[in-house]
């Protein structure tokens, strides 16, 4: 069930270090963490509340800067010895990772077609290509038949997938979830995982996605466990 | 797509609820400006009325609406045969207080020669005064009719037209009777002991007094030259339109000015204040969604724009209803309010600073924003 590995990995983190604060309220959030990814696998990872499993998906889509260490997203390098190497990285996220978020985030003033086609515009799409590329997902996604629904109309379960349509609208590479299925029940939380699966295969991506589920970790190619900063592979399948 | 409308839509009856706050807030600024300007054109309307160059007045006084001024009504004569003077004429003003249909009703009279100038500028409805005796015109102001008949002093007379606007400094409403009629009120409601000296012809007054000799010069004559000319006769005082406009704005409405304009100012700091906290607070309240926006791309462009477009829809929309408010309900207040354009557009102006402005505070906000607060946990 592993997909083979490329020699190149997606995701390629080298001894990468987060702390918040300094002297006596100096939080290690990340301790040297290294962990690389390839296309077409679905990684999870665990640990206990504070473990910094937040703070790794935040350095990854590059939303937080680390305190040292290097990495390569999609085969460009983007850190090195704690420095961003590339200037822009609002385009970078735009164009190459995709964000799944445990409440769903929806722009409350868009309906769910409009809250995938935005991603799709900002992207550089023309408003008709992006609708009709946001209602493709949404049928692939299986809430087509709500795209005209206002975010506070939708369940919990449609939301989450209307947000997953949004993360996966500009075919990203890298997709970084956090508890995506926390808000659903065990059957809605499978085909989540499914649909996940789905599209690391389609798309040759790579999923990061943070739970504490433990009935979806058969779903996972590979398990990751981070205690106090620490990243072990394999590692408890208890949190 | 546009998000600042978008989001608008999506909660149009807040929004329609806040800019109507807005509107009625902008609308008493509004109301204050044309207060204040309507002082300002009040105080004006009476000594614009006759048209003139020059005002002849007792000496030593800045007569006759700043201070008294009594002068022989034999002067207009002598004005009249002035070089550069074309026409001269004599007028009285004084305020009475009367009682019409159980009212009480101060008027302000003002006695004029009928050829001459220093009449009604304009009649709005009915006709000019065209009998010697017991006729009037006086501003609708005063709630007065045409053929109402109206006791001033002994005598009663007729409306027989109408003005519009025409009221003195205080809001007191103009009418306009014979300089004989005014000259027969002015003795009549004299105080008893005057009115024996004056009868008697002694005490150095005659009956024939007036308040000021006006007079209209040649286009190319220069007002302050015959000003000195007529100076120089020792016992008058002479005043050009210039500076009788000036006395009026500067010392005769200038306290109540500087109240409604100090005013003025203090409404329009709240104001600002206010549309600064409700864009402030539209900022704060999409707090979430911004950094959601930040997190999957948006450019910082796009939400300063979102929020820049809805401050300036804001203030544009409360103005509009602001102004549209105070455009029709202008008319109902008791003492006039003038809009003109400009002032409107200057206030405009001053919202849509304040918007942009205050758009920078949200935008501040905004720009502050860590994505990583959207991904929580
Ligand atoms: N902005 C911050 N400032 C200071 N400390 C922080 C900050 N963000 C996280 N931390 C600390 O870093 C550590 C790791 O936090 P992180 O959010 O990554 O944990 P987590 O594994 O995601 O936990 P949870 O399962 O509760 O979401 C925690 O001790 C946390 O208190
Ligand atoms: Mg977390």
């Amino acid at each position: 069930m592993v997909a083979a590995p490329e020699p190149r990995p997606l995701v390629w983190v080298d001894r990468v270090s987060k702390h918040f604060g300094e002297g006596e309220a100096r939080v290690d959030a990340l301790r040297e963490v290294s962990i690389d990814i390839y296309p077409g696998q679905v990684v999870a990872l665990l640990g206990p509340s504070g473990s910094g499993k937040t703070t790794l998906l935040n350095v990854i889509g590059c939303i937080l800067d680390p305190s040292s260490g290097s990495m390569e997203l999609d085969g460009e390098k983007v850190l090195e010895s704690g420095h961003w190497t590339r200037s822009n990285l609002r385009q970078l996220r735009l164009d190459k990772i995709g964000f799944i978020f445990q409440a769903h985030n929806l722009i409350p003033f868009l309906d769910a077609t409009d809250n995938v086609a935005l991603v799709l515009q900002l992207a550089g799409a023309d408003a008709t290509t992006a609708r009709s590329r946001a209602m493709e997902l949404l049928d692939y996604l299986e809430v087509g038949h709500r795209r005209s629904a206002m975010p506070a109309k939708l369940s919990g379960g449609e939301a989450q997938r209307v947000a997953i349509a949004r993360a996966l609208a500009n075919r990203p590479r890298i997709i970084l979830a956090d508890e995506p299925t926390a808000a659903l029940d065990s059957k809605r939380a499978g085909i989540v995982m499914d649909l996940l699966r789905k599209v690391a295969v389609d798309q040759e991506a790579a999923i990061i996605a943070v739970t504490h589920d433990e009935k979806i970790f058969d779903r996972f190619d590979r398990i990751f466990s981070l205690r106090d900063g620490r990243l072990d592979e394999g590692g408890a399948v208890t949190s | 797509m546009n998000l600042a409308y978008r989001d608008i839509r999506h909660s149009l009856g807040r929004f329609l609820l806040t800019c109507v706050g807005l509107g009625l807030l902008l609308g008493v600024v509004l109301a204050m400006i044309g207060i204040y300007r309507g002082l300002v054109v009040d105080a004006l309307t009476i000594a614009r009325a006759p048209a003139v160059d020059l005002w002849v007045v007792e000496a030593n006084t800045r007569g006759p609406f700043a201070e008294a001024s009594r002068i022989p009504g034999d002067i207009r004569e002598a004005v009249a045969r002035m070089a550069d003077v074309t026409a001269a004429g004599s007028i009285t003003y004084q305020t009475v207080e009367i009682e019409h249909g159980g009212d009480k009703l101060r008027l302000y009279v003002i006695g004029y020669e009928l050829t001459r100038p220093g009449g009604p500028p304009q009649i709005a409805e009915g006709r000019e005064i065209a009998r010697s005796h017991y006729e009037m015109v006086a501003d609708k102001s005063a709630g007065l009719t045409l053929g109402d008949r109206i006791r001033l002093g002994r005598h009663v007379f007729t409306v027989v037209g109408l003005t519009r606007h025409q009221v003195n400094s205080g809001g007191d409403p103009a009418v306009y009777i014979t300089l004989p009629d005014a000259q027969k009120l002015q003795f009549d409601l004299a105080p008893p002991a005057a009115r024996v000296e004056l009868a008697r012809g002694t005490g150095g007054s005659s009956r024939d007094t007036v308040n000021a000799v006006v007079a209209r010069l040649h286009a190319n004559a220069s007002p302050e030259a015959v000003a000195d000319t007529v100076h120089r006769w020792k016992h008058l005082s002479a005043i050009t339109q210039e500076a009788q406009e000036f006395i009026l704005t500067r010392s005769l409405v200038d306290r109540a000015r500087r109240q409604i304009g100090l005013f003025t100012s203090l409404l329009l700091v709240v104001s600002a204040v206010i549309i600064a906290l409700i864009i402030y607070t539209m900022t704060m309240e999409k707090l979430k969604q911004i950094a959601t926006l930040k997190l999957i791309g948006a450019p910082d462009r796009t939400i300063i724009g979102m929020i820049v477009q809805q401050a300036l829809a804001l203030g544009f929309i409360g103005f509009a209803i602001g102004a549209a408010l105070i455009v029709n309900i202008k008319d109902y207040f008791p003492r006039r309010v003038v809009l003109e354009p400009d002032n409107v557009m200057i206030l405009g102006l001053i919202v849509f600073a304040v918007c942009l402005v205050a758009s920078g505070l949200g935008v501040r906000a905004a720009l502050k924003v860590d994505p990583a607060t959207a991904l929580g946990g």
